[in-house]
Protein backbone atom coordinates (compact mmCIF):
# COMPACT_ATOMS: atom_id res chain seq x y z
CA UNK A 1 0.00 0.00 0.00
CA UNK A 2 1.19 3.37 -0.50
CA UNK A 3 1.77 6.52 2.34
CA UNK A 4 -1.60 7.52 0.98
CA UNK A 5 -3.63 6.30 3.55
CA UNK A 6 -4.67 6.77 7.25
CA UNK A 7 -5.22 4.14 9.86
CA UNK A 8 -8.17 4.21 12.35
CA UNK A 9 -6.95 4.96 16.23
CA UNK A 10 -10.32 5.24 17.57
CA UNK A 11 -13.56 4.22 15.32
CA UNK A 12 -16.03 5.39 17.72
CA UNK A 13 -19.80 4.38 17.69
CA UNK A 14 -20.57 3.27 14.02
CA UNK A 15 -18.18 5.25 11.49
CA UNK A 16 -18.47 4.11 7.83
CA UNK A 17 -17.36 5.46 4.43
CA UNK A 18 -19.85 7.22 2.51
CA UNK A 19 -20.31 9.00 -1.14
CA UNK A 20 -23.23 10.23 -3.00
CA UNK A 21 -24.07 6.69 -2.90
CA UNK A 22 -25.78 4.06 -5.25
CA UNK A 23 -29.41 5.27 -7.48
CA UNK A 24 -30.42 3.43 -9.75
CA UNK A 25 -30.31 -0.12 -8.77
CA UNK A 26 -33.35 -0.33 -6.29
CA UNK A 27 -34.86 -3.46 -8.95
CA UNK A 28 -32.34 -5.12 -7.95
CA UNK A 29 -32.79 -4.72 -4.26
CA UNK A 30 -30.19 -2.55 -3.97
CA UNK A 31 -30.31 0.45 -1.64
CA UNK A 32 -29.24 3.90 -2.57
CA UNK A 33 -26.53 4.06 0.64
CA UNK A 34 -24.95 7.50 0.58
CA UNK A 35 -23.95 10.10 3.14
CA UNK A 36 -26.86 11.28 5.34
CA UNK A 37 -26.17 14.72 5.46
CA UNK A 38 -25.60 15.48 1.90
CA UNK A 39 -25.23 19.05 2.25
CA UNK A 40 -22.28 17.87 5.40
CA UNK A 41 -20.58 15.78 3.16
CA UNK A 42 -20.73 17.82 -0.22
CA UNK A 43 -19.18 21.27 2.22
CA UNK A 44 -16.12 18.59 3.73
CA UNK A 45 -15.44 17.45 0.08
CA UNK A 46 -15.34 20.85 -1.16
CA UNK A 47 -12.86 22.48 1.69
CA UNK A 48 -10.45 19.97 0.55
CA UNK A 49 -10.39 20.59 -2.95
CA UNK A 50 -12.74 17.74 -3.62
CA UNK A 51 -15.54 16.57 -5.93
CA UNK A 52 -18.79 16.25 -3.81
CA UNK A 53 -18.84 12.85 -4.76
CA UNK A 54 -15.84 11.61 -3.27
CA UNK A 55 -15.96 8.81 -0.27
CA UNK A 56 -15.67 11.11 3.07
CA UNK A 57 -16.24 9.65 6.44
CA UNK A 58 -19.43 9.80 8.16
CA UNK A 59 -19.45 9.46 11.93
CA UNK A 60 -22.17 8.89 14.53
CA UNK A 61 -22.14 11.20 18.29
CA UNK A 62 -18.93 9.80 19.25
CA UNK A 63 -17.04 11.01 16.31
CA UNK A 64 -13.79 8.79 15.62
CA UNK A 65 -9.81 9.37 15.11
CA UNK A 66 -6.90 8.71 12.52
CA UNK A 67 -3.50 8.42 11.66
CA UNK A 68 -2.37 9.70 8.52
CA UNK A 69 0.71 7.81 6.95
CA UNK A 70 1.13 11.45 4.85
CA UNK A 71 0.60 15.20 5.33
CA UNK A 72 -2.98 15.53 4.31
CA UNK A 73 -5.96 18.09 4.42
CA UNK A 74 -9.04 17.34 6.46
CA UNK A 75 -11.83 19.05 6.90
CA UNK A 76 -14.91 18.39 9.64
CA UNK A 77 -18.55 19.42 9.11
CA UNK A 78 -21.96 18.36 9.85
CA UNK A 79 -22.74 17.54 13.45
CA UNK A 80 -20.20 20.21 15.00
CA UNK A 81 -17.13 18.59 17.41
CA UNK A 82 -14.18 19.22 19.01
CA UNK A 83 -11.89 19.20 16.61
CA UNK A 84 -7.43 18.11 17.39
CA UNK A 85 -4.42 17.18 15.59
CA UNK A 86 -2.20 15.50 17.76
CA UNK A 87 -3.98 16.68 20.77
CA UNK A 88 -4.25 20.48 20.00
CA UNK A 89 -6.95 22.32 19.21
CA UNK A 90 -8.18 22.72 15.12
CA UNK A 91 -10.93 23.94 13.20
CA UNK A 92 -14.43 22.39 12.80
CA UNK A 93 -15.79 23.65 9.22
CA UNK A 94 -12.66 24.73 8.08
CA UNK A 95 -9.59 22.70 6.06
CA UNK A 96 -6.68 21.39 8.32
CA UNK A 97 -3.48 20.62 7.63
CA UNK A 98 -3.00 17.20 9.66
CA UNK A 99 1.22 16.53 9.05
CA UNK A 100 2.52 12.67 8.72
CA UNK A 101 1.97 10.45 11.54
CA UNK A 102 -0.35 12.89 13.21
CA UNK A 103 -3.46 11.78 14.58
CA UNK A 104 -6.55 14.06 13.77
CA UNK A 105 -9.37 13.26 16.58
CA UNK A 106 -12.92 14.64 15.51
CA UNK A 107 -14.42 14.70 19.09
CA UNK A 108 -18.15 13.17 20.02
CA UNK A 109 -20.80 15.56 18.64
CA UNK A 110 -21.91 18.68 20.75
CA UNK A 111 -25.01 18.63 18.60
CA UNK A 112 -26.39 16.85 16.43
CA UNK A 113 -25.43 13.31 15.78
CA UNK A 114 -23.51 12.72 12.71
CA UNK A 115 -19.89 14.54 11.43
CA UNK A 116 -18.71 14.30 7.80
CA UNK A 117 -14.88 14.28 7.17
CA UNK A 118 -13.34 14.55 4.13
CA UNK A 119 -9.57 13.57 2.92
CA UNK A 120 -7.79 15.54 -0.04
CA UNK A 121 -8.31 13.13 -2.52
CA UNK A 122 -11.24 11.17 -1.20
CA UNK A 123 -10.94 7.36 0.26
CA UNK A 124 -9.92 5.44 -2.72
CA UNK A 125 -11.77 1.92 -1.64
CA UNK A 126 -12.79 -0.51 -4.14
CA UNK A 127 -16.18 0.98 -5.63
CA UNK A 128 -19.19 -1.64 -5.32
CA UNK A 129 -21.42 -0.46 -8.35
CA UNK A 130 -19.97 2.85 -9.03
CA UNK A 131 -20.15 3.77 -5.47
CA UNK A 132 -18.25 3.28 -2.30
CA UNK A 133 -20.54 4.10 -0.17
CA UNK A 134 -20.80 1.25 2.91
CA UNK A 135 -24.52 0.11 2.77
CA UNK A 136 -25.33 -1.15 6.26
CA UNK A 137 -28.82 -3.07 4.99
CA UNK A 138 -27.18 -5.31 2.55
CA UNK A 139 -23.63 -5.21 3.70
CA UNK A 140 -21.95 -3.96 0.30
CA UNK A 141 -19.16 -1.48 0.49
CA UNK A 142 -16.25 -1.10 2.69
CA UNK A 143 -17.04 -2.51 6.68
CA UNK A 144 -18.35 -0.08 8.78
CA UNK A 145 -14.46 1.04 10.52
CA UNK A 146 -12.64 -0.91 13.41
CA UNK A 147 -9.37 0.26 15.28
CA UNK A 148 -6.21 -0.30 13.34
CA UNK A 149 -8.39 -0.70 10.24
CA UNK A 150 -5.95 1.21 6.75
CA UNK A 151 -7.86 2.53 4.12
CA UNK A 152 -6.39 4.14 1.32
CA UNK A 153 -6.47 7.78 -0.22
CA UNK A 154 -6.58 8.82 -3.78
CA UNK A 155 -4.63 11.77 -4.84
CA UNK A 156 -5.29 15.00 -4.23
CA UNK A 157 -7.61 16.80 -7.02
CA UNK A 158 -6.18 20.10 -6.45
CA UNK A 159 -5.71 23.26 -3.98
CA UNK A 160 -8.27 23.28 -1.25
CA UNK A 161 -11.42 25.72 -1.43
CA UNK A 162 -11.17 28.70 0.56
CA UNK A 163 -13.73 29.93 2.42
CA UNK A 164 -14.37 32.17 5.02
CA UNK A 165 -17.93 31.13 6.51
CA UNK A 166 -19.79 28.14 6.32
CA UNK A 167 -23.17 27.02 6.89
CA UNK A 168 -23.36 26.38 10.24
CA UNK A 169 -26.97 23.87 10.80
CA UNK A 170 -27.31 24.74 14.09
CA UNK A 171 -28.55 22.60 16.85
CA UNK A 172 -31.84 20.51 15.74
CA UNK A 173 -33.80 20.85 18.76
CA UNK A 174 -37.27 20.20 17.12
CA UNK A 175 -37.23 17.96 13.80
CA UNK A 176 -40.01 19.13 11.14
CA UNK A 177 -40.87 17.07 8.61
CA UNK A 178 -42.94 18.45 6.01
CA UNK A 179 -45.00 15.38 4.10
CA UNK A 180 -46.54 14.49 0.70
CA UNK A 181 -49.26 12.22 1.52
CA UNK A 182 -49.91 9.11 -0.30
CA UNK A 183 -49.52 6.47 -1.62
CA UNK A 184 -51.08 4.70 0.76
CA UNK A 185 -52.99 7.65 2.85
CA UNK A 186 -56.43 5.52 1.98
CA UNK A 187 -55.28 2.57 4.40
CA UNK A 188 -55.37 5.25 7.33
CA UNK A 189 -58.88 6.96 8.75
CA UNK A 190 -59.06 10.87 8.78
CA UNK A 191 -58.09 10.62 12.11
CA UNK A 192 -54.86 8.97 11.58
CA UNK A 193 -53.48 11.28 9.12
CA UNK A 194 -54.72 14.11 11.30
CA UNK A 195 -52.65 11.96 14.13
CA UNK A 196 -49.84 12.40 11.78
CA UNK A 197 -49.92 16.06 11.46
CA UNK A 198 -50.53 17.63 14.92
CA UNK A 199 -49.37 14.64 17.21
CA UNK A 200 -46.15 15.05 19.00
CA UNK A 201 -43.63 12.98 18.33
CA UNK A 202 -40.07 11.53 18.99
CA UNK A 203 -36.82 10.44 17.33
CA UNK A 204 -36.13 6.67 18.72
CA UNK A 205 -33.09 5.06 20.41
CA UNK A 206 -33.85 2.08 17.75
CA UNK A 207 -33.28 4.48 14.85
CA UNK A 208 -30.28 4.15 12.68
CA UNK A 209 -29.20 4.90 8.55
CA UNK A 210 -32.26 2.54 7.34
CA UNK A 211 -35.08 4.69 9.23
CA UNK A 212 -35.61 7.15 11.56
CA UNK A 213 -38.45 5.19 13.95
CA UNK A 214 -40.33 7.49 16.06
CA UNK A 215 -42.31 7.01 19.46
CA UNK A 216 -45.58 8.91 20.12
CA UNK A 217 -49.39 8.61 19.47
CA UNK A 218 -50.05 5.55 17.20
CA UNK A 219 -51.91 6.66 14.06
CA UNK A 220 -55.50 4.32 13.75
CA UNK A 221 -55.90 2.38 10.26
CA UNK A 222 -58.76 2.28 8.20
CA UNK A 223 -57.67 -1.01 6.28
CA UNK A 224 -56.22 -3.76 8.40
CA UNK A 225 -54.42 -6.69 6.53
CA UNK A 226 -51.46 -7.21 4.32
CA UNK A 227 -50.17 -5.03 1.87
CA UNK A 228 -48.17 -6.98 -1.37
CA UNK A 229 -44.67 -5.62 -1.47
CA UNK A 230 -44.08 -2.38 -3.73
CA UNK A 231 -41.04 -0.02 -4.10
CA UNK A 232 -40.38 2.52 -1.86
CA UNK A 233 -38.31 5.60 -2.32
CA UNK A 234 -36.35 7.92 0.11
CA UNK A 235 -38.31 9.78 2.62
CA UNK A 236 -41.14 7.04 2.58
CA UNK A 237 -43.00 6.86 6.19
CA UNK A 238 -43.92 3.59 6.38
CA UNK A 239 -46.12 3.03 9.14
CA UNK A 240 -46.37 -1.10 10.96
CA UNK A 241 -49.06 -2.37 12.41
CA UNK A 242 -47.79 -0.68 15.75
CA UNK A 243 -49.02 2.82 13.97
CA UNK A 244 -45.65 4.38 14.36
CA UNK A 245 -44.00 6.07 11.69
CA UNK A 246 -40.94 5.19 9.84
CA UNK A 247 -39.13 7.38 8.02
CA UNK A 248 -36.91 5.89 5.51
CA UNK A 249 -33.31 6.84 4.69
CA UNK A 250 -30.67 6.16 2.79
CA UNK A 251 -29.77 2.73 3.56
CA UNK A 252 -33.66 1.77 3.59
CA UNK A 253 -35.27 -1.54 1.52
CA UNK A 254 -35.97 -0.79 -1.64
CA UNK A 255 -39.66 -2.60 -1.50
CA UNK A 256 -41.84 -3.16 1.80
CA UNK A 257 -44.99 -4.92 2.92
CA UNK A 258 -46.72 -1.84 4.83
CA UNK A 259 -48.18 1.27 3.75
CA UNK A 260 -46.54 4.17 3.24
CA UNK A 261 -48.80 7.26 4.71
CA UNK A 262 -46.24 9.86 2.79
CA UNK A 263 -43.23 10.61 1.78
CA UNK A 264 -40.84 13.75 2.94
CA UNK A 265 -38.93 15.10 -0.47
CA UNK A 266 -35.52 14.59 -0.03
CA UNK A 267 -34.49 17.82 0.47
CA UNK A 268 -35.72 17.86 3.83
CA UNK A 269 -34.22 14.85 4.92
CA UNK A 270 -30.39 15.82 5.78
CA UNK A 271 -32.01 17.18 9.29
CA UNK A 272 -33.36 13.86 10.40
CA UNK A 273 -29.83 12.74 9.79
CA UNK A 274 -28.47 14.84 12.56
CA UNK A 275 -31.55 14.12 15.16
CA UNK A 276 -30.84 12.63 18.30
CA UNK A 277 -32.45 10.30 19.94
CA UNK A 278 -35.29 11.69 22.14
CA UNK A 279 -35.94 14.94 19.69
CA UNK A 280 -39.15 16.08 19.38
CA UNK A 281 -40.64 15.67 15.32
CA UNK A 282 -43.68 17.16 13.80
CA UNK A 283 -44.69 16.20 11.08
CA UNK A 284 -46.13 19.20 8.37
CA UNK A 285 -48.53 18.17 5.66
CA UNK A 286 -47.62 19.99 2.85
CA UNK A 287 -51.04 19.57 0.92
CA UNK B 1 -54.01 0.77 -14.10
CA UNK B 2 -53.88 3.29 -10.95
CA UNK B 3 -51.74 5.81 -10.35
CA UNK B 4 -50.69 6.81 -7.16
CA UNK B 5 -48.78 9.61 -5.99
CA UNK B 6 -45.50 9.13 -4.37
CA UNK B 7 -44.09 12.53 -3.18
CA UNK B 8 -42.61 14.90 -5.46
CA UNK B 9 -40.80 12.45 -7.94
CA UNK B 10 -42.96 9.25 -7.92
CA UNK B 11 -45.59 7.48 -8.93
CA UNK B 12 -46.50 4.07 -7.93
CA UNK B 13 -48.98 2.27 -10.82
CA UNK B 14 -50.77 -0.18 -9.47
CA UNK B 15 -52.06 -2.80 -11.94
CA UNK B 16 -54.63 -5.88 -11.33
CA UNK B 17 -52.37 -9.11 -11.87
CA UNK B 18 -48.44 -10.03 -11.43
CA UNK B 19 -48.67 -10.88 -15.36
CA UNK B 20 -49.84 -6.78 -16.25
CA UNK B 21 -47.14 -5.62 -13.89
CA UNK B 22 -44.34 -7.53 -15.61
CA UNK B 23 -45.91 -6.12 -19.37
CA UNK B 24 -46.11 -3.07 -17.71
CA UNK B 25 -42.44 -3.09 -16.39
CA UNK B 26 -41.34 -4.57 -19.83
CA UNK B 27 -42.70 -1.63 -21.91
CA UNK B 28 -41.04 0.73 -19.60
CA UNK B 29 -37.50 -0.84 -20.03
CA UNK B 30 -38.30 -1.03 -24.03
CA UNK B 31 -39.24 2.67 -23.65
CA UNK B 32 -36.31 3.38 -21.50
CA UNK B 33 -34.07 1.63 -24.28
CA UNK B 34 -35.51 3.22 -27.22
CA UNK B 35 -35.09 6.57 -24.96
CA UNK B 36 -38.35 7.51 -25.41
CA UNK B 37 -38.96 7.55 -21.37
CA UNK B 38 -38.60 11.29 -19.70
CA UNK B 39 -34.84 10.53 -17.38
CA UNK B 40 -35.79 8.73 -13.75
CA UNK B 41 -33.91 7.05 -11.41
CA UNK B 42 -35.86 4.21 -10.68
CA UNK B 43 -38.66 1.58 -12.15
CA UNK B 44 -39.36 -0.69 -9.63
CA UNK B 45 -41.32 -3.53 -9.94
CA UNK B 46 -42.86 -5.58 -7.14
CA UNK B 47 -46.10 -7.73 -6.80
CA UNK B 48 -48.67 -5.71 -8.43
CA UNK B 49 -47.16 -2.44 -8.88
CA UNK B 50 -43.77 -0.60 -10.24
CA UNK B 51 -42.53 2.38 -8.78
CA UNK B 52 -41.15 5.02 -10.88
CA UNK B 53 -38.68 7.73 -8.92
CA UNK B 54 -36.88 10.40 -9.79
CA UNK B 55 -39.16 12.15 -12.58
CA UNK B 56 -39.05 15.64 -13.46
CA UNK B 57 -42.69 15.88 -14.09
CA UNK B 58 -44.42 12.98 -12.59
CA UNK B 59 -47.78 14.26 -13.64
CA UNK B 60 -46.56 14.67 -17.39
CA UNK B 61 -46.25 11.06 -17.76
CA UNK B 62 -49.05 9.97 -15.74
CA UNK B 63 -50.86 11.75 -18.46
CA UNK B 64 -48.72 9.97 -21.07
CA UNK B 65 -49.20 6.46 -19.68
CA UNK B 66 -53.20 6.26 -20.23
CA UNK B 67 -52.81 7.05 -23.46
CA UNK B 68 -50.06 3.94 -23.93
CA UNK B 69 -50.41 0.03 -25.36
CA UNK B 70 -49.33 -2.81 -23.89
CA UNK B 71 -48.52 -5.35 -25.17
CA UNK B 72 -49.04 -9.12 -23.25
CA UNK B 73 -46.06 -10.36 -22.42
CA UNK B 74 -44.20 -13.27 -24.85
CA UNK B 75 -41.75 -15.56 -23.27
CA UNK B 76 -38.81 -13.67 -24.89
CA UNK B 77 -35.72 -15.39 -27.01
CA UNK B 78 -33.22 -15.38 -23.89
CA UNK B 79 -32.92 -18.97 -22.71
CA UNK B 80 -34.00 -19.81 -19.02
CA UNK B 81 -31.23 -19.81 -15.97
CA UNK B 82 -30.47 -23.14 -15.16
CA UNK B 83 -29.88 -23.94 -11.51
CA UNK B 84 -28.86 -26.87 -10.28
CA UNK B 85 -30.12 -27.69 -6.56
CA UNK B 86 -29.36 -30.24 -4.18
CA UNK B 87 -33.04 -31.37 -3.06
CA UNK B 88 -31.76 -31.54 0.59
CA UNK B 89 -33.72 -28.61 2.55
CA UNK B 90 -34.63 -29.29 5.92
CA UNK B 91 -38.06 -28.49 5.25
CA UNK B 92 -38.76 -30.86 2.08
CA UNK B 93 -41.06 -33.46 4.07
CA UNK B 94 -43.09 -30.20 5.33
CA UNK B 95 -43.86 -29.08 1.64
CA UNK B 96 -44.16 -32.90 0.94
CA UNK B 97 -47.11 -32.83 3.35
CA UNK B 98 -48.40 -29.52 2.46
CA UNK B 99 -48.75 -30.66 -1.44
CA UNK B 100 -49.96 -34.02 -0.34
CA UNK B 101 -47.30 -35.59 -2.05
CA UNK B 102 -43.68 -37.76 -1.73
CA UNK B 103 -40.40 -35.65 -1.58
CA UNK B 104 -39.66 -37.13 -4.72
CA UNK B 105 -42.59 -35.51 -6.78
CA UNK B 106 -41.85 -32.04 -4.58
CA UNK B 107 -38.55 -32.67 -6.86
CA UNK B 108 -40.45 -33.65 -9.51
CA UNK B 109 -42.95 -30.62 -9.59
CA UNK B 110 -40.18 -28.01 -8.66
CA UNK B 111 -38.16 -29.02 -11.14
CA UNK B 112 -41.05 -29.22 -14.12
CA UNK B 113 -41.78 -24.96 -13.21
CA UNK B 114 -40.86 -22.32 -15.24
CA UNK B 115 -40.23 -19.87 -13.32
CA UNK B 116 -39.44 -16.14 -13.90
CA UNK B 117 -38.24 -13.18 -11.84
CA UNK B 118 -41.08 -11.34 -10.67
CA UNK B 119 -39.61 -8.66 -8.87
CA UNK B 120 -36.22 -8.14 -6.72
CA UNK B 121 -35.62 -7.29 -3.21
CA UNK B 122 -35.31 -8.36 0.18
CA UNK B 123 -31.42 -8.48 -0.68
CA UNK B 124 -29.24 -7.61 -3.36
CA UNK B 125 -29.44 -10.37 -6.36
CA UNK B 126 -33.08 -12.02 -4.56
CA UNK B 127 -35.38 -12.45 -7.09
CA UNK B 128 -39.11 -13.21 -6.67
CA UNK B 129 -39.68 -16.01 -8.80
CA UNK B 130 -43.32 -16.49 -9.90
CA UNK B 131 -44.22 -19.68 -11.72
CA UNK B 132 -45.86 -22.68 -8.97
CA UNK B 133 -49.41 -23.03 -10.03
CA UNK B 134 -52.00 -21.67 -6.64
CA UNK B 135 -52.92 -25.23 -4.80
CA UNK B 136 -48.73 -25.33 -4.15
CA UNK B 137 -48.33 -21.49 -2.25
CA UNK B 138 -47.40 -22.67 1.10
CA UNK B 139 -47.40 -20.40 4.34
CA UNK B 140 -44.12 -18.97 5.76
CA UNK B 141 -42.93 -20.62 8.78
CA UNK B 142 -44.57 -19.70 12.27
CA UNK B 143 -41.18 -18.91 13.42
CA UNK B 144 -38.81 -17.66 10.87
CA UNK B 145 -34.92 -19.10 11.26
CA UNK B 146 -32.41 -16.77 12.60
CA UNK B 147 -29.98 -18.01 10.38
CA UNK B 148 -30.37 -18.98 6.71
CA UNK B 149 -27.79 -20.51 4.80
CA UNK B 150 -26.52 -18.93 1.50
CA UNK B 151 -28.01 -20.64 -1.50
CA UNK B 152 -30.97 -22.35 0.41
CA UNK B 153 -33.39 -22.83 -2.65
CA UNK B 154 -36.90 -21.66 -0.29
CA UNK B 155 -40.66 -21.09 -0.84
CA UNK B 156 -43.56 -19.20 0.32
CA UNK B 157 -46.37 -18.06 -0.88
CA UNK B 158 -46.76 -17.74 -4.74
CA UNK B 159 -42.87 -17.42 -4.67
CA UNK B 160 -40.05 -19.32 -4.96
CA UNK B 161 -36.55 -17.96 -4.05
CA UNK B 162 -32.87 -18.48 -3.47
CA UNK B 163 -30.64 -16.92 -0.36
CA UNK B 164 -28.31 -15.04 -2.32
CA UNK B 165 -26.59 -14.71 1.42
CA UNK B 166 -27.03 -15.85 4.68
CA UNK B 167 -29.50 -13.90 6.22
CA UNK B 168 -32.95 -14.91 8.94
CA UNK B 169 -35.31 -15.92 6.83
CA UNK B 170 -39.36 -17.18 7.28
CA UNK B 171 -39.11 -19.20 4.00
CA UNK B 172 -39.46 -23.10 3.80
CA UNK B 173 -36.41 -24.28 2.61
CA UNK B 174 -36.52 -27.07 -0.07
CA UNK B 175 -32.76 -27.46 -1.54
CA UNK B 176 -29.44 -25.73 -1.83
CA UNK B 177 -27.31 -24.46 -4.56
CA UNK B 178 -23.96 -23.21 -5.18
CA UNK B 179 -25.02 -21.13 -8.15
CA UNK B 180 -23.60 -17.49 -6.91
CA UNK B 181 -26.65 -15.14 -7.15
CA UNK B 182 -24.63 -12.57 -6.64
CA UNK B 183 -21.56 -11.13 -7.58
CA UNK B 184 -20.66 -7.21 -7.59
CA UNK B 185 -17.25 -8.30 -9.55
CA UNK B 186 -19.38 -10.00 -12.50
CA UNK B 187 -21.54 -7.90 -15.19
CA UNK B 188 -24.64 -8.03 -14.33
CA UNK B 189 -24.04 -8.32 -10.73
CA UNK B 190 -27.24 -10.16 -10.21
CA UNK B 191 -27.58 -13.18 -11.88
CA UNK B 192 -31.35 -12.80 -11.54
CA UNK B 193 -32.95 -9.60 -12.70
CA UNK B 194 -37.01 -8.91 -13.34
CA UNK B 195 -37.97 -11.17 -16.28
CA UNK B 196 -35.62 -13.26 -16.25
CA UNK B 197 -36.42 -16.78 -17.56
CA UNK B 198 -35.41 -19.39 -14.25
CA UNK B 199 -35.40 -23.23 -14.31
CA UNK B 200 -34.22 -26.03 -11.58
CA UNK B 201 -31.83 -28.98 -12.66
CA UNK B 202 -31.75 -31.72 -9.93
CA UNK B 203 -28.10 -32.39 -8.77
CA UNK B 204 -27.32 -35.65 -7.33
CA UNK B 205 -27.25 -35.61 -3.24
CA UNK B 206 -24.44 -36.89 -1.59
CA UNK B 207 -25.15 -39.55 0.31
Amino acid sequence: MTDRAFSVVRAGALTTVQDLGRPGHAHLGVPRAGALDEPAHRLANRLVGNPGSAAALETTLTGCAVRVRTATTVAVTGAPCPVTVDGRPAPWGAPVHVPAGAVLDAGPATHGLRSHLAFAGGIDTEPVLGSRAADLLSGLGPDPLTEGAVLPLGAPYGPAATADAVPHPGPVTELLLPFLPGPRDAWFTAAGLHTLATGRFRVSPASNRIGLRTEGPPLERARTGELPSEGMPLGALQVPPDGLPVLFLHDHPTTGGYPVIGVVPERYLAPAAQAAPGTPVRFLRMR
Amino acid sequence: MRPLPVGEHGLLIELDSAEKVEALHAELLRRAADGALPPLREIVPAARTVLLDGLADPRGLLAELAAWDIPPLTAGDRPAVEIPVRYDGPDLLDVAALWDCTADEVVRRHCATEFHVAFCGFAPGFGYLTGLPEPLHVPRRDTPRTKVPVGSVALAGPYTGVYPRSSPGGWQLIGTTDTVLWDPRREPAALLTPGTRVRFVPQETAR
